[in-house]
């Protein structure tokens, strides 16, 4: 039953991420994109890792990829890509591609990764929220302050790039 | 009955050359970037798998960061891509080459 929910779910999920880099309209990308997003928010459910499905689906299929989607309305880029939107280099980035996913298949065995025998999360009955926020304001607390900074920092950045006039 | 680690592992493995292959390909800005996040998501799910294998919540402790790191890198690249736009003549990546060496 979980084998069969995990094969749907991932199936749909790389078909989906199959068309958001194959499709001719970027509209159309931004939103396989959101299908994909959902479908690995789905994985974390799997994995009992519901803060993070819930932050997923948020931060990512809602807050990013709506920015996503009103840059690409405000530029509208289909026009001028659709008369070769591919590069010419193929065969070599099809091949490269390749060779790292048997690269990277290889290196990720669960033997050579020292993985013990599949337990279950001990916080997996109180909701696993708590877990995290406990590990974010004790031992990650110095990074969970940076990327609060690195964020601001990215909020500046946006606002001048932004502005007409620098 | 949950499905193993290693097909997890491989998920991983194929959405994040999706993504490589997505960057290497395509011409437009924009799916580059969704590409990149393509590959984030890829290392995503690793780290939640492993962490549900670990039986602790590190990986995602780390899952959560790179959501947060992502939303800023999306942000800076939006507003650079449009204010190249604005400058501008294409957005196609090959004809931005002024800062080229």
């Amino acid at each position: 039953m979980e084998l069969a929910y995990f094969l749907v779910i991932s199936v749909v999920a790389v078909l989906a991420a199959v068309a958001v880099i194959a499709s001719r309209n970027t509209v159309h990308s931004a939103l396989y994109m959101v299908v994909n997003l959902f479908c690995v928010a789905m994985l974390y459910l799997s994995l009992s890792a519901e803060f993070l499905a819930v932050v997923q689906i948020t931060v990512y299929a809602g807050a990013i990829m709506v920015l996503f989607l009103f840059v690409i309305t405000m530029l509208n880029p289909d026009n001028e890509e659709s008369r070769s939107r591919i590069r010419n280099r193929l065969p070599f980035a099809v091949g490269f591609a390749l060779a790292l996913l048997v690269a990277v298949s290889l290196a990720m065995q669960p033997q050579l990764l020292r993985v013990a025998q599949p337990a279950q999360l001990q916080a997996a009955g109180a909701g696993n929220v708590e877990a995290i926020g406990g590990l974010l304001f004790t031992r990650y607390l110095l990074p969970f302050e940076l990327v609060a900074v690195l964020l601001l920092v990215g909020m500046v950045a946006a606002i001048v790039l932004g502005k007409r006039r620098v | 009955m949950i499905a193993p680690l290693s097909y997890y592992l491989i998920l991983s493995a194929v959405l994040f050359t999706i993504g490589v292959l997505g960057v290497l390909v395509r011409k437009n800005p924009l799916i580059m970037f969704m590409s990149i996040e393509l590959m984030l998501n890829g290392g995503n799910v690793a780290f939640v798998a492993l962490a549900h294998s670990f039986g602790n919540v590190d990986g995602q402790v780390i899952a959560f960061f790179v959501m947060a790191i992502a939303a800023a890198e999306v942000v800076v690249g939006l507003a650079i891509i449009s204010s190249i736009f604005r400058l501008r003549v294409s957005i196609d990546v090959d004809e931005v080459s002024t800062l080229k060496g």
